[in-house]
Parts: C-alpha cells; sequence; structure tokens
C-alpha cells in the first residue's frame, strides 16, 4: 500500500507537543491518522492517535520489571499480584470493583511477562473518567485482601496442575527450564506448584513497590480523545506512582542445551515438539534481514518451507511454524509442531533439514521478493483495532525504533539485500537447536536421557501410572 | 453454534463474541456512527452485504457457505469441514497455492472456518485488491479440481488437526460426549470436526460430491466489510460472482428434529491425565431461528447474568461465597439454525467434590427460576451487552463475521442490527420465565471430568 505520509503540526495549550509522524499504513480515507508524542503536565510521555469515528478510547501501556523481578526460589509472584490488581483496590473489594467495571462496560486487564508488565484499558468515551479512575486505584491502591488473595492462588495452582500433564505446556516450560538455567527466563512466569503456595502478600507488595513507576513506563492511546484530555488523564492516573523503579539487574544469557533433544513421555496420541536456537537482537543492523528470513523458513503464512514441507506435502503436522522472539537479557529462534506418534522423528528430521538447508543456501530471489512485499503489506493490515494499534505504538517505544518507525518501516524492509539474508541466514540458523518432544514418539530417545538440567517435576506427570 | 474449526490454529475469534451479539445502529452515542449497512441479492441467488468502514484503506472479504457439519450425510461426519481445507488445493484456473500465494505476496491475512451450520473463507486485503479476491473466490465456488496427490496428505492434515484439537485434549473429549449425549437426533450432536474413524474413511469422490452439492451462488452469502461503497460492492460482485451460474438447487435445512427429551443424562470421561475434575452441563435451548419472540434475547440475558464474568451469579456463589470452587460461569450462543444449548460449569478447589459443586450450581439455577434477576443485574447485563455491539464496530472482522454468521443461520440484516434494541427491551420477569422455562434437566447432560486411578494395564 502506498499512503502517502502526511505530517501535520498541531500544537496544544496544555502539552507539550515534540515529535509528529503518520501513521501510513492504517490512514483512514480521510487522511493519515497522526502519531502525537504528547508529554502530560507531569511529565509522562505518551503516543496518541485521535480517531473520532467510533465513541471509544483504547490505552496500552508497559512497564520495566515482571517476572523476571522474581525471587529466585519463588517464581510466580509478579504473576499472581499482576493478576490481583483487579480483585479489589481502594474502596472497593473484589465484587464492587468488578461491578463498577462491568456496569460500564469497561474492559480492563493486565499481563505478566518476562520482561514487562502490560496493562489494557479499553472503555467508551463517555466512561473514560471512571475507567481511568479505576485503573488508577488497581496500580495505586492494591488491596490484597485475603479471600481473593486465596482465590487467585487457588486459580492459579489450578493452571499448574492442568500444565503439569498438557503437552504443550511441558514442552514449553521444559525448553525454558533447558534454555536459561538459573536464570529468570529459566523459572515459569506462573510460577511452580512448590513456590506458588509460599508467596506472600509482602512478596508481591514489594515486587509492586519496586517495578510500577514512571520512570520505565510507555503509553499509547488510540480513540476519540485529544491530547489535553489524555494528559490531564494520564498525571492524574500514573502521577501518584513511584518516580523510579528499583530492578534487579538481570544478566544477558545465550541460549543454553543447543544440540540437545529431550523426551518426556506422556500418554498422547499426538506428540508436541518445541525447537528453538539463538535469535537476533532487535537494535542488531541485521534484524530485518533475520526478520524476512524466518518469515521465509516458518513465518505465518501458508508458503513457509516448513508448512509446505511439514503439512502440504506430506500431512505430518496441522501446524508448523517458528518466530523470532526478542526479550531484554536474550533472542531466540522458536517454534513449535504437533504430529503423530510414529511421524514424529520425521517430522523432526524435515524441520533441521530446513534450516539447515537455509542456512547453507539462503532464500531463493523469488522467496526473498515475495518475503519483502509480504511483510510491508501484511503490517497494516494486523492493526485493525484500536487497542491492536495502540499495542504496537508501545512496543514500537519497547524497541526503542523511534515516534517515525511506522513511517519507515517499508524503506528498512527495501534496504535488505538478498545477499544479506544468506549472510544473516547462515548466522542465524547455525546456532543449532534444543528440542524437546511430549509423548509417546516412536523411535525418538533424549540424546541424553533427559537427565541432565531435565527438571525433576516433569518425571511425575510423564505418563507412568500416577495414583496406584 | 459452537466454535468454528479454522484452517490454521492462529485465528482465534473471541468465543463470546459470536453468541449473536450485534452491531449498535442505535446503542448510545454510538447511533450516528454506526455504518450503513446494505443488502442485496444477484439474480443468480448470492446473497451480498456491504458493511462500509473508512477507518483504514482495506477490506475484508468474506464468503459464507450456508452448509456446516450438521448438513452432512450420516456416516460422513467430517466432510463439511474437510472440503473447507480441499478448497486451498486449487481449480482448473488457478492451480493449487496461487491464490494462497497472491494473498501472501500482498501481505494479506486469509483463513477458513467450518461450524455445524455454515463454512466460510477470508481474506484480509488492501482494498485495491478486492476484485481480485473476489474472482478467486468466485472461481473456486465452482471450479474446484482436487487430486488423489493433493487430497490424501490434507486428509493426514485433518487427523492431524482431531489430534490437537481432541485427542490430545481429555476435556475436549468429554464435550463430544455430551454434544452427543445431549442431542438425541439431531445432527448438532455429531463433531465439527467428525468422528475419528469416519473422517479417516473421506475420500476425494465424497468431497466433490459435497461441493456440487452445495457450493453454488445461491447457497452462499457475500460479506463485504471495509473501506468500500456498498454501489462498488454490488458492481464488483456482479462483474465477478455474477457470472457464476447456479449449479445445484438448494432444499431447505430440515434438520431430523428432537424427540420431546425426557431424561436428564450424565457422561463420565475418566483419564489418567486429569489434574483438575470438572462439572459442566448442557440445556437444549431455542437458538434465534428457533425461539418465540423475545426468548433467545431473554435466554442472552440469562446467559450473561448467571455465567459471564468475576459479578455472575455461579462465581459469585461458588467462587467467591462459598469458596468450594475456582472457577464456575455459564454461556449461551443463540448463533445456530436448530435449537442449541445454554452451558453452566464449575471448577472445584481440591478437597471439594463434583457432586458438591453439582448442588452448589443447582442452587443457583433454582434461585433464578424462583425469583428472577435483580433490576440491578439486568442493567449491568444489559450495558455490557449493548457496549459489546459498540465494540464490534472497532474490529471490522468482528462486524463482518457476526453478520455472516447471523445471515448463514437466518438472520436478517435488520434482527442482527436491530439486536441491541431488542435485547434493551428484555425484562427481568421474561429472563426468569426463559429459566423457568428451559432449565429443565430432563433436556439436559451433565458431564463429569474425572481422573482416570485405574492402573495403567487395565486401561483401554
Amino acid at each position: 500500500m502506498n499512503v502517502p505520509a502526511i505530517i501535520r503540526h498541531t500544537a496544544h495549550p496544555f502539552v507539550v507537543l515534540l515529535t509528529f509522524a503518520a501513521l501510513a499504513l492504517a490512514a483512514p480515507a480521510a487522511g493519515a491518522m497522526t502519531i502525537e508524542r504528547v508529554v502530560s503536565p507531569g511529565g509522562i510521555e505518551a503516543w496518541l492517535v485521535q480517531d473520532r469515528t467510533l465513541p471509544l478510547i483504547a490505552l496500552e501501556f508497559a512497564m520495566l520489571g515482571s517476572a523476571d523481578q522474581d525471587p529466585a526460589d519463588k517464581p510466580g509472584v509478579a504473576h499472581l499480584a499482576t493478576g490481583l490488581l483487579d480483585e479489589g483496590a481502594g474502596p472497593y473489594d473484589a465484587m464492587a470493583f468488578h461491578n463498577r467495571l462491568e456496569g460500564k462496560a469497561i474492559e480492563l486487564s493486565f499481563r505478566a511477562g518476562r520482561d514487562y508488565f502490560r496493562g489494557t484499558l479499553r472503555t467508551l468515551k463517555d466512561n473514560r473518567n471512571e475507567a481511568f479512575d479505576l485503573l488508577r486505584l488497581a496500580l495505586t491502591e492494591p488491596r490484597f485482601d485475603a479471600a481473593a488473595v486465596e482465590r487467585s492462588r487457588a486459580q492459579v495452582m489450578s493452571r499448574l496442575r492442568r500444565e503439569t500433564v498438557s503437552p504443550n505446556d511441558m514442552a514449553s516450560r521444559s525448553w525454558w527450564e533447558t534454555a536459561f538455567p538459573n536464570h529468570p527466563y529459566g523459572r515459569p512466569v506462573n510460577g511452580t506448584l512448590e513456590s506458588v503456595p509460599r508467596i506472600t502478600v509482602d512478596d508481591m507488595k514489594a515486587l509492586l513497590r519496586r517495578t510500577l513507576a514512571r520512570n520505565t513506563i510507555k503509553l499509547a492511546i488510540v480513540g476519540d480523545i485529544d491530547a489535553a484530555t489524555a494528559g490531564a488523564l494520564i498525571d492524574r492516573t500514573f502521577g501518584a506512582l513511584p518516580a523510579k523503579a528499583e530492578l534487579t539487574p538481570v544478566p544477558p544469557i545465550a541460549p543454553q542445551g543447543l544440540g540437545r533433544r529431550i523426551v518426556i513421555p506422556l500418554d498422547v496420541p499426538q506428540a508436541v515438539v518445541n525447537f528453538g536456537g539463538p535469535g537476533i537482537s532487535r537494535s542488531d543492523p541485521d534484524f530485518m534481514a533475520a526478520y524476512i528470513v524466518n518469515h521465509i523458513l516458518g513465518g505465518g503464512s501458508f508458503t513457509s518451507r516448513l508448512y509446505r514441507e511439514v503439512r502440504e506435502k506430506r500431512g505430518l503436522a496441522y501446524g508448523v511454524h517458528d518466530s523470532l522472539v526478542w526479550l531484554n537479557h536474550t533472542a531466540l529462534l522458536v517454534g513449535s509442531t504437533a504430529t503423530r506418534a510414529d511421524a514424529t522423528g520425521q517430522t523432526i528430521e524435515i524441520i533441521e533439514h530446513e534450516i539447515r538447508r537455509l542456512a547453507e543456501e539462503g532464500p531463493t530471489e523469488e522467496e526473498f521478493d515475495k518475503a519483502k512485499t509480504y511483510l510491508k503489506g501484511s503490517y497494516a493490515l494486523g492493526l485493525d483495532t484500536s487497542n491492536r494499534i495502540a499495542s504496537q505504538l508501545v512496543q514500537i517505544q519497547l524497541d526503542k525504533l523511534g515516534i517515525d518507525y511506522v513511517e519507515r518501516r517499508a524503506s528498512l524492509i527495501d534496504a535488505v539485500t538478498l545477499a544479506d539474508t544468506k549472510r544473516v541466514a547462515k548466522r542465524l540458523l547455525d546456532g543449532g537447536l534444543l528440542t524437546t518432544v511430549v509423548g509417546r514418539p516412536d523411535g525418538v530417545t533424549s540424546t541424553d536421557n533427559g537427565v541432565e538440567g531435565a527438571p525433576a517435576h516433569h518425571a511425575k506427570p510423564s505418563g507412568a501410572p500416577v495414583a496406584r | 453454534m459452537r466454535k468454528p474449526l479454522t484452517t490454521l490454529a492462529a485465528l482465534a475469534f473471541a468465543a463470546h463474541m459470536l453468541a449473536g451479539s450485534l452491531l449498535a445502529s442505535s446503542a448510545g452515542t454510538a447511533t450516528a456512527n454506526g455504518p450503513r449497512i446494505i443488502h442485496s441479492t444477484l439474480p443468480n441467488g448470492l446473497e451480498v452485504v456491504a458493511i462500509p468502514d473508512h477507518r483504514a484503506p482495506v477490506v475484508t472479504h468474506m464468503l459464507w457457505y450456508k452448509v456446516g457439519s450438521a448438513d452432512e450425510t450420516p456416516g460422513k461426519s467430517g466432510l463439511a469441514h474437510f472440503l473447507e481445507h480441499l478448497l486451498f488445493k486449487g481449480t482448473e484456473k488457478n492451480p493449487s497455492g496461487r491464490f494462497s500465494q497472491v494473498v501472501a505476496t500482498i501481505g494479506g491475512q486469509e483463513n477458513a472456518f467450518t461450524s455445524s451450520d455454515y463454512t466460510g473463507y477470508f481474506q484480509r486485503v488492501p482494498r485495491d485488491k478486492l476484485k481480485e479476491m473476489m474472482e478467486f473466490e468466485a472461481d473456486r465456488m465452482t471450479g474446484l479440481v482436487l487430486t488423489d496427490e493433493a487430497v490424501q496428505p490434507e486428509l493426514k492434515v485433518v487427523l492431524e488437526e482431531q489430534n490437537m484439537r481432541v485427542a490430545n485434549n481429555p476435556a475436549a473429549r468429554l464435550g463430544e460426549q455430551m454434544d452427543a449425549a445431549l442431542y438425541l437426533n439431531h445432527p448438532y450432536g455429531r463433531p465439527v470436526i467428525g468422528w475419528r474413524h469416519e473422517i479417516e474413511q473421506l475420500n476425494r469422490e465424497e468431497a466433490l460430491a459435497f461441493y456440487r452439492r452445495f457450493y453454488t451462488p445461491n447457497n452462499a452469502i457475500l460479506v463485504v466489510a471495509g473501506d468500500v461503497t456498498a454501489e462498488e460492492v454490488r458492481k464488483l460482485a456482479e462483474e465477478t460472482y455474477g457470472k457464476v451460474p447456479r449449479v445445484a438447487e438448494i432444499k431447505p435445512r430440515a434438520r431430523p428434529r428432537e424427540p420431546e427429551q425426557q431424561a436428564a443424562r450424565t457422561v463420565t470421561l475418566a483419564d489418567a491425565r486429569v489434574t483438575q475434575p470438572s462439572v459442566s452441563r448442557y440445556y437444549l435451548v431455542p437458538s434465534s431461528s428457533t425461539a418465540q419472540p423475545g426468548e433467545s434475547e431473554a435466554l442472552d440475558v440469562l446467559g450473561h447474568v448467571l455465567g459471564r464474568g468475576a459479578n455472575s451469579r455461579l462465581y459469585q456463589a461458588l467462587v467467591i461465597d462459598k469458596g468450594i470452587a475456582v472457577n464456575a460461569g455459564a454461556s449461551y450462543d443463540g448463533t445456530a439454525v436448530d435449537n442449541t444449548r445454554l452451558s453452566v460449569y464449575g471448577t472445584p478447589k481440591p478437597g471439594t467434590t463434583l457432586p458438591q459443586i453439582e448442588e452448589a450450581i443447582d442452587a443457583v439455577l433454582a434461585e433464578v427460576i424462583a425469583n428472577g434477576v435483580t433490576a440491578d443485574e439486568l442493567e449491568r447485563a444489559k450495558n455490557r451487552m449493548i457496549a459489546d455491539a459498540i465494540y464490534a464496530n472497532d474490529s471490522q472482522r468482528m462486524l463482518a463475521q457476526w453478520y455472516g454468521a447471523s445471515l448463514a443461520t437466518g438472520a436478517t440484516v435488520e434482527q442482527v442490527r436491530a439486536w441491541p434494541d431488542r435485547i434493551r427491551v428484555v425484562t427481568a420477569d421474561a429472563v426468569r420465565d426463559a429459566a423457568r422455562k428451559w432449565l429443565d434437566k430432563r433436556r439436559s447432560v451433565t458431564g463429569y471430568l474425572v481422573k482416570d486411578t485405574r492402573p495403567e494395564e487395565k486401561r483401554s
């Protein structure tokens, strides 16, 4: 799509407007959607897209420090704390809080990630004051009432019990634990059956006190709201947070266990396979070339090499894909598939073969050209709701790509050459893979009997008779 | 009816959003902003719906066929869904993969889905590609070419999909058994993906016969949402779909009807992998197509008050007040051609038994049957549901999905548009009456998901 970038300059008495950029791809027919950088009177920056088509406001935000800040012996603190923010805050107990949300159809949710705490708010324009008030209360005055804490803890434990016998969760947990031993990334975000019962309210309060702060916040607002109103609401909502987060430094780490395969027995007809290796940092000059290479290998379309070889030609799996994952302290290429027991070995071989072949030969010119047009076109099409646009604007801020990134993105893709992708394919795909398999795959075994580094609690639900 | 199966795992429509909720033409401040939706029919019988949305220069192009798993011949379960997969195998004019290649090259999104009542195909593309999408889609309406070479691997793909969705998942296996027990005679008792032993026997000839029977313009609905006018949609549709001749006459969808249900049923699924037991119950209830006026809307409100979110009766009673469950809820989806289900469920905390949970659920239902819902509950539920319709305007794909699913199950554009108005007039008495009439255990099945504690060698 070639929508001309339109740069508009507006000024507003209540906010400092620093930069302008056009969201060329999601440009409405009436003109370009402008991303404004607004700084609230209290000094908090947000990116704003004003759109009065619908009477809605979408807010997305992120703050640095979440599960990575869990105590080493107590994974799951950030996750449990995050889930409790809307379970009673300020003058409202859980029920009263939820009644207020529902009565005004305000959608509010929080998520604990490995690096970031994230929040989402969606409200009708008319209810914006109440919506932002409830968000403020959740962030600054969560109650942690005993009943709510135990209720949430029971829900997390229930989920964890399910995960111990879910092939997808088991494969993923095993992968991360093996790739990042003795590192926050190796610990499950939602904790373990052993750690969650030990989490105290003090643990949660301490973590939130250290992490929820103004200096790391990234905000984006999309919808029917002007810059002055947004600035005032931002101050009212986030202004009372501490100025500065006190984060425990997290060391950089490269994924471990490359070349290993871990098979965890579970009595299911279909084996789940997770695979992955080193990726590429978001700030690396070769990132865009790697992004193209990944798309060709197993990115999300019906035309990738893995999709063609594993699914289309041989019918070995319903889904097979991989993606680049960039975290603050590591970078990965991870993928997954699921296949019947007697085809698991063959499927893994095909995936490894395709990765090797792409590393050695690089993409063809045709693949390269098509990947570029795909990646340029798909960006706009993915931004199909106000919250998705806001979420992407937060991500651009977290990735430090600049407010003009949306405009520049196509030219960054165009600048990549076929030779770049050949060079980067080798760099990206030559590092070896760590593979985890959960199921009863025929003839596929652990490279090292899964002993070293395989966490004890995986042995428990291994499909051996559990209760006697 | 139930959540449709999609061809790629990546796509997930929010399940509750499919619950028949629709667009706001008069919901509060959205009144002036609701799109003007145009509906017409081409001479060959194709229905055309245009939903203008000019916020971005993109369109969502969807073609819906009024055929789903409930239209399959007994013994051939899974055929509608298998055919959906095979529609990606190419035509004489556009051989295998070409359509997907073109969509991928422009960065478009595409997928397809199958439910009990409909099968749909869609692409999201820049607006200037709309006609090309229409040409491709019109071409595969009657031009499908299937070879055994293409069909056989795809059958394996579908079997892996069945493994992933059902065989690997004890809760999904229980859900299949409950549907089969709920429907004594109606084909909604069959899984959309099919019974595994029947999927294994599906073949090219059967797929083509099914295709010729149901894929014809007079059995389809075109829905285009996006940066395009109704006039453009109509014109482009005439130039593309308009040239496809009717190839079959479509009979009314007269599926076998349920007899009077007289006995509460229970089913139990035991699996060694169950670490979190649960209990759920399905009631056979009217859909928006089979209900008396206002009844489906009352059931919608009832499902909401009983079981949507942390304010609901079930969550409040079981999770908050009694503290015996980690979760509890309910749902009703009225978007179906024939009688559908209202479901309730509860997940116990350790130390609580399933009978205790079931008893607590029964007490909640008995209370609503006896005393109905409060004015406050009614108001909150309606506000939330009507706001859903406003929020839907923010997602072009969801709007297209709602209109398509509703029209494919017998609703009119007018009915869809007026849905918030109909919700607004639901009274507390109507909700209570719906509960009294339809929460009848004789028309229900209760399912228990439990841990199989037998030694491994004794399990089948």
